[in-house]
């Protein structure tokens, strides 16, 4: 061969290498772009559902209000003075005679309070529009009026320029979430009422206000406006502290006890089987078996947050099992090679070294389980927790929804414009909670994470 | 520089020559082990080893890969339980006492028989913490001046104390290679062992770091008994009152080091050193 066929040998190989790396190249950057198409498309439907529920929750923070001078008339609150605890009577006595009072305020016609005050902005009305009047402030105020009297007799004969939440049609209307030009039959409220609402807001008595009705409330349905949160809040806060108490725990120990000291057999590996399809079952079914076992068979009751924990425990527990175990295998062997050789038994081994490595892992696979127990509805609605609760629960046994469950109900309710917005501002605290526990998963990552 | 580090870092030195180390090794038999069998699973991966090894004695393990010699040194201080379908058959004895005995707590044996793997392995927490560990686990130390001295005595005799006497409190996990492996052996020697063993303490060192330790080694052997596994020949010349070669989960001979590298009566044994295989 001689040195030109040589190189001319060569240079062939070369144009060869040289157009196949043009093709690997050219795939290379297609796969990447693809890539970033997806990353980008992503990112922009997150931010486009972000937007949008914040576009449409955010407003609901905000409601049509009140400030009206209310004068607390004795001549309408006609009630005997707030009794005082004697000298040498008991308790209960004293107690007795507090409810009879408390009986008595709540006889008082507070509404004709607030028809007073209104009537005091807008002149005299005639009879046949009370009713009208009375669809301006939302009805669950008056009530609001007595609680503030009897947490302080001393308002009797006083006038105080108080806030008080406009119904929810009035909000509907104000916020122009209703075609203003509808005719008069299909308007939710009367073409007085509306009138008498724009003057109002002209005149500044009616402003939007930001309004904690969302979270200090429970739900509502006799007054829509001051429907709130906070009963399934604490549901769902309940049904956490009983999945956190149970699943954690129970999922850590279990990995624990499978990855590192139970024997390699038949019988593990079918529980390990097992365990990662449970993972798998839909979360309804655990709604199914929630609702046989623990109110069927052992009698718990109905709609209570202490069941919902425990059917989100066994939602849980796979998802804490497997996250667990992982974190487990992912510490490597010569760890407890060290601790062995040294003399630990493999408890100690476990306990004083793996675990304390592999505990940033457990930590973020249990909170993003308990995260996702948070977010689940449908095992909720098996046991009863779709009902409707107009009190906020005071411990895990009494009745209660939960956060995505209220969602859910709000999402179903008929004044659709008013509870469109309240439903996304659900959701924003929902997800805002979501995000905290994640931000702690995260947070706690970093404070547990050793450098090796 | 010392004897050593020359000796690791200037190659090829002739085999066997480079062993001018005096021999510590009693006639006492500290270890003995009689028709060792290992399986793994369905694989026999020892085939019925006899050997036994004199207190104070440096015993070094040659042979190619997979030929089972990591695999008997563990059963020395049991760490084969910890493999999932491992099973060890024959007699392994520390003082006249039998190490497979059910009634015998495989705790204390690996209080009395420590051991040093291939890779540095230190935990990752504070260069303190690692020698205090086993210490404290066994309840050696009393009071916290007790373990200071036991840290300091221990790393003093690893040959780490001047390097790390000012950072006690800093991650063992940052220090050097070499550095690391004479922390795991002074983690070893806290917690008063009579026999160490090392699994290839030097594969994963460069050759400074190798000398230090093969110094270590030489020096430890005043008190304790030391076996060793190595792929390194010369390392084995070096250190080692005896070598013991294995060829396919069987121990061809086991003889002075000397002797093996010289004059090896098996004509494996003289095929290895002489690097026909393996």
């Amino acid at each position: 061969m001689t040195p030109t066929s040589a190189s001319v040998d060569h240079s062939r190989r070369r144009d060869l290498i040289e157009a196949s790396l043009k093709r690997r190249h050219a795939r290379e950057r297609r796969f990447r772009r693809l890539g970033l198409g997806a990353v980008i498309l992503g990112m922009g439907l997150v931010a486009i559902l972000f937007a949008s529920i914040l576009m449409r929750g955010v407003p609901a923070f905000w409601q049509a209000t009140f400030t009206l001078d209310v004068h607390f008339d004795p001549e309408v609150i006609r009630v005997e003075a707030k009794p005082e605890r004697g000298p040498g009577e008991s308790e209960a006595d004293f107690r007795e005679r507090h409810l009879a009072w408390q009986g008595q305020v709540g006889m008082v016609n507070w509404q004709q309070l607030l028809d007073r005050a209104l009537m005091a902005e807008l002149g005299e009305v005639e009879a046949r529009q009370a009713r009208d009047l009375r669809a301006l402030i939302a009805s669950g105020e008056r009530f609001a009026l007595r609680d503030r009297f009897i947490e302080d007799p001393d308002l009797l004969g006083q006038t105080r320029s108080l806030k008080l939440l406009a119904s929810a049609n009035v909000d509907v209307w104000l916020k122009g979430n209703i075609d203003r030009s509808l005719p008069d039959h299909q308007q939710q409220l009367s073409a007085q009422t509306r009138a008498w609402a724009d003057a109002l807001h002209d005149r500044g008595v009616i402003t939007n206000a930001f309004s904690t009705a969302l979270f200090l409330n429970p739900d509502s349905r006799s007054s829509l406006a001051s429907a709130g949160l906070a009963g399934a809040f604490m549901g769902s806060l309940f049904m956490m502290l009983v999945v956190i108490l149970l699943a954690v725990p129970l999922g850590v120990a279990s990995a624990i006890y499978l990855e590192e000291f139970a024997p390699r057999n038949r019988l593990t590996d079918l529980i390990e089987i097992n365990i990662n399809n449970l993972a798998a079952v839909p979360s309804i079914v655990f709604g199914l078996l929630g609702a046989a076992i623990f109110i069927g068979y052992l009698g718990l009751p109905l709609s209570a947050p202490l069941v919902g924990g425990l059917v989100l425990t066994l939602m849980t527990l796979p998802t804490i099992i497997i996250a667990t175990r992982a974190a487990l295998r992912s510490i490597p062997g010569s760890i407890r090679q060290a601790a062995l050789g040294i003399g630990a038994s493999r408890v100690q081994t476990v306990f004083h070294h793996v675990l304390p490595l592999a505990l940033p892992g457990i930590l973020t696979g249990s909170i993003l389980g308990v995260a996702q127990a948070l977010g689940e509805t449908a095992p909720l609605l098996l046991i009863g927790m779709n009902a409707f609760v107009a009190n906020v629960p005071g411990t895990p046994l009494e009745q209660s929804t939960a956060l995505p469950v209220q969602i859910y109900l709000w999402q179903g309710n008929e004044l659709r414009n008013f509870f469109e917005a309240r439903t996304s501002a659900a959701i924003i605290v929902l997800l805002g909670l979501m995000l905290s526990l994640n931000a702690l998963a995260i947070w706690l990552r970093k404070r547990f994470e050793t450098r090796w | 520089m010392n004897m050593a580090t020359k000796a690791a870092i200037e190659t090829p030195t002739p085999l066997g020559a480079g062993n001018s180390r005096t021999s510590k090794a009693s006639e006492r038999i500290k270890m003995r082990a009689r028709q060792v069998k290992v399986h793994y699973g369905d694989t026999e991966a020892l085939h019925g080893i006899d050997l036994d090894i004199h207190e104070n004695e440096v015993v070094a393990f040659i042979g190619p890969s997979g030929c089972g010699k990591s695999t008997f040194l563990r059963c020395l201080n049991r760490m084969n339980d910890t493999i999932p379908g491992c099973r060890v058959e024959g007699r392994v004895q520390l003082d006249e006492s039998d190490i497979y005995d059910p009634s015998l707590d495989v705790v204390l044996l690996r209080a009395q028989v420590g051991i040093v793997f291939q890779k540095p392995n230190p935990f990752p927490k504070s260069i303190y913490e690692n020698i205090a560990y086993g210490p404290r686990l066994h309840g050696l130390a009393r009071r916290r001046s007790e373990l200071d001295d036991i840290v300091e005595g221990s790393l003093r005799r690893a040959g780490l104390w001047e390097e790390v006497k000012d950072r006690l409190d800093q991650p063992g996990t940052g220090l050097s290679g070499g550095q690391q492996q004479r922390l795991c052996i002074a983690r070893t020697i806290a917690v008063s062992p009579e026999v160490i063993l090392m699994d290839e303490p030097c594969s994963a060192l460069d050759p400074i770091a190798t000398a230090k330790v093969e110094q270590l080694i030489d020096e430890l052997s005043d008190s304790y008994t030391i076996v060793m596994v190595t792929h390194n020949m010369q390392q084995a010349a070096r250190v080692a009152d005896r070598t013991a070669f294995f060829h396919m989960g069987d121990l061809v001979e086991v003889d002075t080091t000397d002797q093996i590298f010289t004059n090896p009566s098996d004509q494996r044994t003289h095929d290895y050193i002489t690097g026909r295989f393996g």
